[in-house]
Protein backbone atom coordinates (compact mmCIF):
# COMPACT_ATOMS: atom_id res chain seq x y z
CA UNK A 1 0.00 0.00 0.00
CA UNK A 2 1.57 3.30 -1.01
CA UNK A 3 0.64 6.19 -0.16
CA UNK A 4 1.18 9.65 -1.49
CA UNK A 5 1.38 12.99 0.57
CA UNK A 6 1.08 15.75 -1.56
CA UNK A 7 3.96 17.96 -1.14
CA UNK A 8 3.14 21.71 -3.23
CA UNK A 9 5.53 23.99 -0.75
CA UNK A 10 3.87 23.95 2.53
CA UNK A 11 2.71 22.35 5.00
CA UNK A 12 3.95 19.91 8.22
CA UNK A 13 4.82 17.11 5.80
CA UNK A 14 7.84 15.64 8.10
CA UNK A 15 4.53 14.38 10.74
CA UNK A 16 2.38 13.21 8.46
CA UNK A 17 4.64 10.85 6.56
CA UNK A 18 6.13 9.65 9.88
CA UNK A 19 2.34 8.92 11.44
CA UNK A 20 2.13 7.00 8.01
CA UNK A 21 5.27 4.95 8.55
CA UNK A 22 3.94 4.26 11.99
CA UNK A 23 1.21 2.69 10.64
CA UNK A 24 3.28 -0.24 8.68
CA UNK A 25 2.14 1.98 5.17
CA UNK A 26 4.56 3.22 2.18
CA UNK A 27 4.73 6.85 2.44
CA UNK A 28 5.61 8.80 -0.65
CA UNK A 29 6.51 12.34 -0.91
CA UNK A 30 4.50 13.37 -4.15
CA UNK A 31 6.73 16.79 -5.06
CA UNK A 32 5.31 16.39 -9.33
CA UNK A 33 1.73 15.78 -10.38
CA UNK A 34 2.66 12.76 -12.35
CA UNK A 35 3.59 10.85 -9.41
CA UNK A 36 0.19 10.80 -8.04
CA UNK A 37 0.07 8.05 -10.66
CA UNK A 38 1.91 5.40 -8.63
CA UNK A 39 0.41 5.32 -5.34
CA UNK A 40 -2.83 4.10 -4.15
CA UNK A 41 -4.36 7.18 -2.29
CA UNK A 42 -3.48 10.47 -1.34
CA UNK A 43 -3.33 13.08 1.28
CA UNK A 44 -3.66 16.85 0.68
CA UNK A 45 -1.91 18.65 3.56
CA UNK A 46 -1.65 22.05 4.44
CA UNK A 47 -1.40 24.99 6.27
CA UNK A 48 -1.58 28.44 6.38
CA UNK A 49 -3.32 30.82 3.78
CA UNK A 50 -5.91 29.36 1.43
CA UNK A 51 -4.78 31.71 -1.32
CA UNK A 52 -1.29 30.93 -1.34
CA UNK A 53 -1.88 27.04 -0.93
CA UNK A 54 -4.69 27.45 -3.98
CA UNK A 55 -1.12 29.77 -5.80
CA UNK A 56 0.76 27.07 -5.20
CA UNK A 57 -1.32 24.20 -6.39
CA UNK A 58 -1.98 26.36 -9.54
CA UNK A 59 1.55 27.09 -10.00
CA UNK A 60 2.76 22.90 -9.42
CA UNK A 61 -0.29 22.39 -12.20
CA UNK A 62 -2.22 20.08 -9.14
CA UNK A 63 -5.46 21.17 -9.85
CA UNK A 64 -5.83 19.65 -12.99
CA UNK A 65 -3.87 16.81 -12.00
CA UNK A 66 -5.99 16.08 -8.74
CA UNK A 67 -8.97 16.80 -11.00
CA UNK A 68 -7.90 13.73 -13.18
CA UNK A 69 -6.84 11.68 -10.55
CA UNK A 70 -9.12 11.95 -7.81
CA UNK A 71 -12.48 12.74 -9.98
CA UNK A 72 -11.57 10.81 -13.16
CA UNK A 73 -9.46 7.82 -11.84
CA UNK A 74 -11.29 7.85 -8.17
CA UNK A 75 -8.32 8.10 -6.28
CA UNK A 76 -8.89 8.00 -2.58
CA UNK A 77 -8.46 11.34 -1.19
CA UNK A 78 -8.65 13.31 2.20
CA UNK A 79 -7.49 16.28 2.62
CA UNK A 80 -5.89 17.61 6.01
CA UNK A 81 -6.76 20.73 8.08
CA UNK A 82 -5.89 23.64 5.10
CA UNK A 83 -5.46 20.41 2.78
CA UNK A 84 -9.58 19.49 3.55
CA UNK A 85 -10.40 23.94 3.30
CA UNK A 86 -8.89 23.27 -0.26
CA UNK A 87 -11.50 20.90 -1.40
CA UNK A 88 -14.23 23.53 -0.78
CA UNK A 89 -15.76 25.85 -3.94
CA UNK A 90 -13.57 29.35 -2.65
CA UNK A 91 -12.73 30.50 0.66
CA UNK A 92 -13.17 33.79 1.85
CA UNK A 93 -10.15 33.95 3.57
CA UNK A 94 -7.98 36.84 1.27
CA UNK A 95 -11.07 38.11 -0.51
CA UNK A 96 -11.20 41.77 -0.72
CA UNK A 97 -12.28 44.14 -2.99
CA UNK A 98 -11.00 43.02 -5.90
CA UNK A 99 -11.72 39.57 -5.31
CA UNK A 100 -15.30 39.43 -3.08
CA UNK A 101 -16.12 36.07 -3.93
CA UNK A 102 -12.80 34.79 -2.22
CA UNK A 103 -10.35 32.20 -4.06
CA UNK A 104 -11.50 29.16 -5.55
CA UNK A 105 -10.47 25.74 -4.15
CA UNK A 106 -10.13 22.70 -5.88
CA UNK A 107 -14.39 21.86 -6.14
CA UNK A 108 -14.43 18.49 -5.16
CA UNK A 109 -16.87 19.06 -2.34
CA UNK A 110 -19.43 21.64 -3.06
CA UNK A 111 -19.21 24.89 -0.38
CA UNK A 112 -17.37 28.07 1.11
CA UNK A 113 -14.73 28.18 3.60
CA UNK A 114 -15.64 31.29 5.69
CA UNK A 115 -13.96 32.89 9.09
CA UNK A 116 -15.16 31.63 12.19
CA UNK A 117 -16.47 34.62 13.71
CA UNK A 118 -18.41 35.44 10.77
CA UNK A 119 -19.84 32.09 11.43
CA UNK A 120 -21.14 34.24 14.70
CA UNK A 121 -18.46 32.32 16.39
CA UNK A 122 -17.55 34.74 19.44
CA UNK A 123 -14.85 32.58 21.24
CA UNK A 124 -11.39 33.23 21.02
CA UNK A 125 -9.67 32.78 17.51
CA UNK A 126 -7.79 30.77 16.18
CA UNK A 127 -9.81 27.61 17.74
CA UNK A 128 -6.53 25.89 19.21
CA UNK A 129 -6.47 22.55 20.74
CA UNK A 130 -8.06 19.45 21.59
CA UNK A 131 -11.91 19.30 20.90
CA UNK A 132 -14.65 16.67 20.87
CA UNK A 133 -15.64 15.20 17.69
CA UNK A 134 -18.88 13.67 16.41
CA UNK A 135 -19.74 12.24 13.93
CA UNK A 136 -22.65 13.24 11.68
CA UNK A 137 -24.92 9.99 11.07
CA UNK A 138 -23.89 6.84 10.67
CA UNK A 139 -21.07 5.36 12.89
CA UNK A 140 -18.16 3.46 11.13
CA UNK A 141 -16.09 4.54 8.36
CA UNK A 142 -13.53 6.96 8.88
CA UNK A 143 -14.64 7.20 12.95
CA UNK A 144 -14.73 3.30 13.01
CA UNK A 145 -13.38 2.64 16.40
CA UNK A 146 -13.10 5.89 17.49
CA UNK A 147 -15.95 7.01 20.29
CA UNK A 148 -18.02 9.83 20.17
CA UNK A 149 -16.78 12.73 21.96
CA UNK A 150 -13.25 11.40 21.20
CA UNK A 151 -10.72 14.64 21.04
CA UNK A 152 -8.69 15.70 18.08
CA UNK A 153 -6.27 18.77 18.04
CA UNK A 154 -7.62 22.16 16.02
CA UNK A 155 -5.91 24.54 14.57
CA UNK A 156 -7.59 27.28 12.50
CA UNK A 157 -9.66 30.28 12.31
CA UNK A 158 -11.47 29.54 8.93
CA UNK A 159 -14.23 26.89 8.91
CA UNK A 160 -15.36 24.51 5.94
CA UNK A 161 -19.55 24.91 5.44
CA UNK A 162 -20.33 22.13 2.31
CA UNK A 163 -23.44 23.40 0.74
CA UNK A 164 -24.90 20.01 1.05
CA UNK A 165 -25.33 19.35 4.93
CA UNK A 166 -24.76 15.73 3.96
CA UNK A 167 -21.37 16.26 3.11
CA UNK A 168 -20.53 16.78 6.81
CA UNK A 169 -18.87 13.47 8.40
CA UNK A 170 -18.65 15.26 11.88
CA UNK A 171 -18.89 18.41 13.40
CA UNK A 172 -17.26 19.93 16.79
CA UNK A 173 -18.53 22.62 19.24
CA UNK A 174 -16.40 25.80 19.36
CA UNK A 175 -19.62 27.93 20.35
CA UNK A 176 -21.42 27.62 17.89
CA UNK A 177 -21.06 23.77 15.33
CA UNK A 178 -17.97 23.75 13.35
CA UNK A 179 -17.32 21.31 10.20
CA UNK A 180 -14.85 18.59 11.60
CA UNK A 181 -14.74 15.96 8.58
CA UNK A 182 -16.33 16.12 5.47
CA UNK A 183 -16.88 13.24 3.01
CA UNK A 184 -18.19 12.82 -0.44
CA UNK A 185 -17.57 9.74 -2.01
CA UNK A 186 -13.92 8.65 -2.14
CA UNK A 187 -12.68 12.12 -0.93
CA UNK A 188 -12.83 13.22 2.76
CA UNK A 189 -11.49 15.84 5.15
CA UNK A 190 -10.62 16.59 8.63
CA UNK A 191 -10.38 20.37 9.90
CA UNK A 192 -7.73 18.61 12.89
CA UNK A 193 -4.96 17.61 12.24
CA UNK A 194 -4.77 12.80 12.66
CA UNK A 195 -0.79 13.33 12.52
CA UNK A 196 -1.11 15.78 15.68
CA UNK A 197 -3.47 13.68 17.70
CA UNK A 198 -1.46 10.76 19.01
CA UNK A 199 -3.58 7.32 19.06
CA UNK A 200 -7.07 9.15 18.23
CA UNK A 201 -5.57 10.09 14.56
CA UNK A 202 -3.62 6.83 13.99
CA UNK A 203 -6.76 4.81 14.45
CA UNK A 204 -8.49 7.32 12.03
CA UNK A 205 -5.92 7.32 9.59
CA UNK A 206 -5.56 3.82 9.76
CA UNK A 207 -9.43 4.21 8.84
CA UNK A 208 -8.71 6.25 5.68
CA UNK A 209 -5.96 3.54 4.31
CA UNK A 210 -7.39 0.06 5.44
CA UNK A 211 -11.24 1.14 4.45
CA UNK A 212 -11.73 2.42 1.05
CA UNK A 213 -15.42 1.70 1.39
CA UNK A 214 -15.38 3.47 4.67
CA UNK B 1 -16.08 21.84 24.31
CA UNK B 2 -12.28 22.75 23.36
CA UNK B 3 -10.09 21.51 26.35
CA UNK B 4 -7.43 23.47 28.35
CA UNK B 5 -4.03 22.05 27.61
CA UNK B 6 -1.57 21.17 29.65
CA UNK B 7 2.13 21.87 28.08
CA UNK B 8 5.35 20.87 29.19
CA UNK B 9 8.01 23.50 28.05
CA UNK B 10 11.42 21.81 27.23
CA UNK B 11 14.22 24.29 27.41
CA UNK B 12 17.06 23.41 25.21
CA UNK B 13 20.81 24.40 25.20
CA UNK B 14 22.83 22.42 23.23
CA UNK B 15 22.82 18.88 23.76
CA UNK B 16 20.37 18.88 26.36
CA UNK B 17 17.67 19.45 28.04
CA UNK B 18 18.11 22.04 30.71
CA UNK B 19 15.80 24.37 33.30
CA UNK B 20 16.86 27.32 35.48
CA UNK B 21 15.29 29.97 38.03
CA UNK B 22 14.30 33.30 37.01
CA UNK B 23 15.94 32.91 33.52
CA UNK B 24 19.33 31.92 34.71
CA UNK B 25 21.49 29.52 36.85
CA UNK B 26 20.40 26.55 34.26
CA UNK B 27 20.48 23.44 35.29
CA UNK B 28 20.64 20.20 33.75
CA UNK B 29 17.86 17.86 33.32
CA UNK B 30 18.78 14.99 30.99
CA UNK B 31 18.53 14.38 27.27
CA UNK B 32 15.68 15.81 24.79
CA UNK B 33 14.78 12.93 22.84
CA UNK B 34 13.84 10.11 25.35
CA UNK B 35 12.11 13.39 27.38
CA UNK B 36 10.40 13.93 23.41
CA UNK B 37 9.35 10.09 23.64
CA UNK B 38 8.19 9.92 27.39
CA UNK B 39 5.45 12.70 26.41
CA UNK B 40 4.21 11.00 23.25
CA UNK B 41 4.12 8.12 25.00
CA UNK B 42 1.89 9.49 27.59
CA UNK B 43 -0.26 11.74 25.24
CA UNK B 44 0.09 15.03 26.59
CA UNK B 45 -1.43 17.56 25.12
CA UNK B 46 0.77 19.24 23.36
CA UNK B 47 5.10 20.09 23.65
CA UNK B 48 6.81 23.77 23.51
CA UNK B 49 10.48 23.18 22.93
CA UNK B 50 12.88 26.01 22.93
CA UNK B 51 16.73 26.18 22.51
CA UNK B 52 17.69 28.74 25.14
CA UNK B 53 20.78 30.07 23.15
CA UNK B 54 19.21 30.59 19.82
CA UNK B 55 18.57 34.31 20.08
CA UNK B 56 22.49 34.54 20.55
CA UNK B 57 23.72 33.51 17.29
CA UNK B 58 23.03 34.62 13.78
CA UNK B 59 23.20 30.91 13.01
CA UNK B 60 20.10 29.24 11.73
CA UNK B 61 17.70 27.13 14.71
CA UNK B 62 19.40 23.70 14.66
CA UNK B 63 17.53 22.05 11.69
CA UNK B 64 18.84 18.74 11.90
CA UNK B 65 18.47 18.46 15.56
CA UNK B 66 14.94 19.37 15.44
CA UNK B 67 14.04 17.00 12.66
CA UNK B 68 15.34 14.29 14.36
CA UNK B 69 13.03 15.69 18.05
CA UNK B 70 9.89 16.09 15.80
CA UNK B 71 9.97 12.46 14.29
CA UNK B 72 8.83 11.32 17.28
CA UNK B 73 6.40 13.71 17.94
CA UNK B 74 2.93 12.59 17.26
CA UNK B 75 1.78 16.08 19.20
CA UNK B 76 1.74 19.39 18.38
CA UNK B 77 4.61 20.84 18.54
CA UNK B 78 5.65 24.04 18.85
CA UNK B 79 9.74 25.10 17.91
CA UNK B 80 11.09 28.53 19.79
CA UNK B 81 14.37 30.25 20.08
CA UNK B 82 16.34 32.13 17.05
CA UNK B 83 13.60 32.51 15.01
CA UNK B 84 14.03 36.21 12.92
CA UNK B 85 13.57 34.63 9.26
CA UNK B 86 10.58 33.69 6.99
CA UNK B 87 12.57 30.71 5.42
CA UNK B 88 13.74 29.36 8.49
CA UNK B 89 9.84 28.89 9.77
CA UNK B 90 9.45 26.71 5.95
CA UNK B 91 12.68 24.50 7.68
CA UNK B 92 11.22 24.16 10.86
CA UNK B 93 7.80 23.55 9.49
CA UNK B 94 9.18 20.66 6.95
CA UNK B 95 11.18 19.49 10.56
CA UNK B 96 8.35 18.49 11.92
CA UNK B 97 7.42 21.45 14.23
CA UNK B 98 3.65 22.70 14.27
CA UNK B 99 3.92 26.37 15.34
CA UNK B 100 7.18 28.38 15.73
CA UNK B 101 7.27 30.88 19.06
CA UNK B 102 8.88 34.27 17.84
CA UNK B 103 10.21 36.46 21.07
CA UNK B 104 13.14 38.71 20.60
CA UNK B 105 13.43 39.20 16.77
CA UNK B 106 9.76 40.28 17.13
CA UNK B 107 11.38 43.81 19.07
CA UNK B 108 13.87 44.37 16.43
CA UNK B 109 11.43 43.31 13.14
CA UNK B 110 7.64 43.10 14.15
CA UNK B 111 6.40 42.74 10.32
CA UNK B 112 8.60 38.86 10.94
CA UNK B 113 4.66 38.28 12.92
CA UNK B 114 2.82 39.19 9.91
CA UNK B 115 5.16 37.93 7.52
CA UNK B 116 4.27 34.21 9.64
CA UNK B 117 0.78 34.92 9.95
CA UNK B 118 0.14 35.99 6.12
CA UNK B 119 2.16 32.88 4.91
CA UNK B 120 1.68 30.20 7.39
CA UNK B 121 -1.74 31.27 9.07
CA UNK B 122 -2.36 33.24 12.21
CA UNK B 123 -2.44 29.83 13.87
CA UNK B 124 1.28 28.97 13.49
CA UNK B 125 3.08 31.61 15.14
CA UNK B 126 2.52 32.23 19.00
CA UNK B 127 4.02 35.21 20.33
CA UNK B 128 6.15 34.25 23.32
CA UNK B 129 6.51 37.45 25.76
CA UNK B 130 9.02 37.51 29.08
CA UNK B 131 8.45 40.10 31.64
CA UNK B 132 9.18 41.25 34.88
CA UNK B 133 7.64 43.70 36.85
CA UNK B 134 9.77 46.98 37.40
CA UNK B 135 9.29 48.60 41.09
CA UNK B 136 6.37 50.49 40.07
CA UNK B 137 4.66 47.77 39.38
CA UNK B 138 4.65 48.36 35.79
CA UNK B 139 4.95 44.84 33.29
CA UNK B 140 7.85 45.43 31.38
CA UNK B 141 9.24 42.72 28.41
CA UNK B 142 12.41 41.42 27.69
CA UNK B 143 14.22 40.00 25.52
CA UNK B 144 17.16 37.75 24.63
CA UNK B 145 16.09 35.43 27.43
CA UNK B 146 15.25 38.04 29.89
CA UNK B 147 18.34 40.00 29.29
CA UNK B 148 17.61 43.07 27.54
CA UNK B 149 14.67 45.30 28.48
CA UNK B 150 12.81 46.38 25.92
CA UNK B 151 10.61 49.31 27.29
CA UNK B 152 7.28 47.67 25.68
CA UNK B 153 4.23 47.34 28.20
CA UNK B 154 3.03 43.89 28.49
CA UNK B 155 -0.43 44.70 27.65
CA UNK B 156 0.22 47.19 24.75
CA UNK B 157 3.23 44.59 23.20
CA UNK B 158 0.31 41.68 23.51
CA UNK B 159 -2.12 43.55 21.32
CA UNK B 160 0.55 44.77 19.03
CA UNK B 161 1.22 40.92 18.71
CA UNK B 162 -2.18 40.47 17.62
CA UNK B 163 -3.01 42.89 15.68
CA UNK B 164 0.14 42.08 13.56
CA UNK B 165 -1.29 38.26 13.48
CA UNK B 166 0.24 36.21 16.22
CA UNK B 167 -2.21 33.05 16.98
CA UNK B 168 -1.80 32.72 20.51
CA UNK B 169 -0.01 34.39 23.37
CA UNK B 170 2.59 32.78 25.67
CA UNK B 171 3.65 34.60 28.80
CA UNK B 172 6.21 34.23 31.18
CA UNK B 173 6.89 35.75 34.45
CA UNK B 174 10.53 35.51 34.36
CA UNK B 175 10.21 36.22 38.28
CA UNK B 176 8.19 33.59 39.04
CA UNK B 177 10.51 31.31 36.33
CA UNK B 178 11.79 28.38 38.02
CA UNK B 179 10.74 29.09 41.38
CA UNK B 180 7.31 26.56 41.31
CA UNK B 181 5.79 29.33 43.68
CA UNK B 182 2.87 29.62 41.65
CA UNK B 183 1.77 32.25 38.45
CA UNK B 184 2.39 35.64 38.09
CA UNK B 185 -1.98 35.73 38.16
CA UNK B 186 -2.50 39.18 37.92
CA UNK B 187 -0.30 39.26 34.93
CA UNK B 188 -2.10 36.48 32.96
CA UNK B 189 -5.53 37.75 34.25
CA UNK B 190 -4.44 41.19 32.50
CA UNK B 191 -2.99 40.07 28.84
CA UNK B 192 -5.79 37.77 28.76
CA UNK B 193 -8.33 40.34 29.61
CA UNK B 194 -6.81 42.57 26.66
CA UNK B 195 -6.11 39.76 23.58
CA UNK B 196 -9.09 37.23 21.93
CA UNK B 197 -6.64 35.36 20.76
CA UNK B 198 -5.67 32.01 23.40
CA UNK B 199 -3.22 33.35 26.57
CA UNK B 200 -0.88 29.91 27.35
CA UNK B 201 0.38 30.75 31.20
CA UNK B 202 4.15 30.07 31.73
CA UNK B 203 6.64 30.74 34.97
CA UNK B 204 5.81 29.33 38.13
CA UNK B 205 3.79 26.31 38.45
CA UNK B 206 4.82 24.21 40.85
CA UNK B 207 1.50 22.74 41.89
CA UNK B 208 -1.98 21.46 40.28
CA UNK B 209 -3.89 24.39 42.13
CA UNK B 210 -1.69 26.51 40.24
CA UNK B 211 -2.83 25.66 36.85
CA UNK B 212 -6.15 25.80 37.91
CA UNK B 213 -6.10 28.93 38.83
CA UNK B 214 -3.91 30.22 36.32
CA UNK B 215 -7.46 29.25 34.28
CA UNK B 216 -10.32 29.47 36.41
CA UNK B 217 -8.93 33.14 38.30
CA UNK B 218 -6.64 34.26 35.51
CA UNK B 219 -8.48 32.80 32.17
CA UNK B 220 -5.23 31.64 30.89
CA UNK B 221 -6.47 28.99 27.30
CA UNK B 222 -3.30 26.66 28.54
CA UNK B 223 -1.19 26.38 31.21
CA UNK B 224 2.65 25.65 30.11
CA UNK B 225 5.60 24.29 32.76
CA UNK B 226 9.00 23.08 32.93
CA UNK B 227 10.08 22.49 36.55
CA UNK B 228 6.92 20.90 38.04
CA UNK B 229 7.67 18.54 35.83
CA UNK B 230 11.27 17.88 35.79
CA UNK B 231 12.06 18.10 39.31
CA UNK B 232 8.92 17.07 41.63
CA UNK B 233 6.33 13.63 41.25
CA UNK B 234 3.67 15.95 39.40
CA UNK B 235 2.74 14.70 36.22
CA UNK B 236 0.80 16.56 33.29
CA UNK B 237 -2.00 13.09 33.70
CA UNK B 238 -2.30 14.49 37.42
CA UNK B 239 -2.59 18.00 36.19
CA UNK B 240 -5.09 16.98 34.18
CA UNK B 241 -6.94 15.28 36.58
CA UNK B 242 -6.52 18.42 39.17
CA UNK B 243 -8.23 20.45 36.84
CA UNK B 244 -11.03 18.19 35.85
CA UNK B 245 -12.12 18.05 39.63
CA UNK B 246 -11.92 21.93 39.70
CA UNK B 247 -14.33 22.08 36.95
CA UNK B 248 -12.11 22.35 33.87
CA UNK B 249 -12.51 20.28 30.36
CA UNK B 250 -9.82 18.51 29.65
CA UNK B 251 -9.10 16.09 27.08
CA UNK B 252 -8.84 12.51 28.25
CA UNK B 253 -6.70 9.40 26.69
CA UNK B 254 -7.98 7.69 23.49
CA UNK B 255 -9.35 4.52 24.12
CA UNK B 256 -10.33 2.48 20.74
CA UNK B 257 -14.16 1.15 21.15
CA UNK B 258 -13.80 -3.04 20.83
CA UNK B 259 -13.90 -4.18 16.98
Amino acid sequence: MKVGVIDYGVGNLGSVMRALEELRVIPVLVTCAIDMQIVDSLILPGVGNFSDCARLLNKGGWFQALQDEVQGRKKPLLGVCLGMQLLASCSMEGANHDVPNGTPGLGFIPGRVEHLSSLGCHLRVPHVGWNAVTPACMRGGLFNGIPVGTDFYFVHSYAFVPDNPADVLATTDYGIPVTAAVRRGHVWGTQFHPEKSSRAGFRLLRNFIEDRQC
Amino acid sequence: MLKVRVIPTLLWKQFGLVKGVGFDSWRRVGPVLPAIKVYNQREVDELVLVDILGHKSDDDPDFESIEEFGQDCFLPLTVGGGISRIDQVQRLLRAGADKVSVNSAAYVRPQLVTEIAKRYGAQCVVASIDVRADPSGHWQCFSQAGQFATGREVREWAREMEDLGAGEILITSIERDGTMQGYDLALIEAVAGVVKIPVIAAGGAGTYEHMVLAVTQAGASAVAAASMFHFTEQTPAGAKSALAAAGVPVRRPFVAEAE
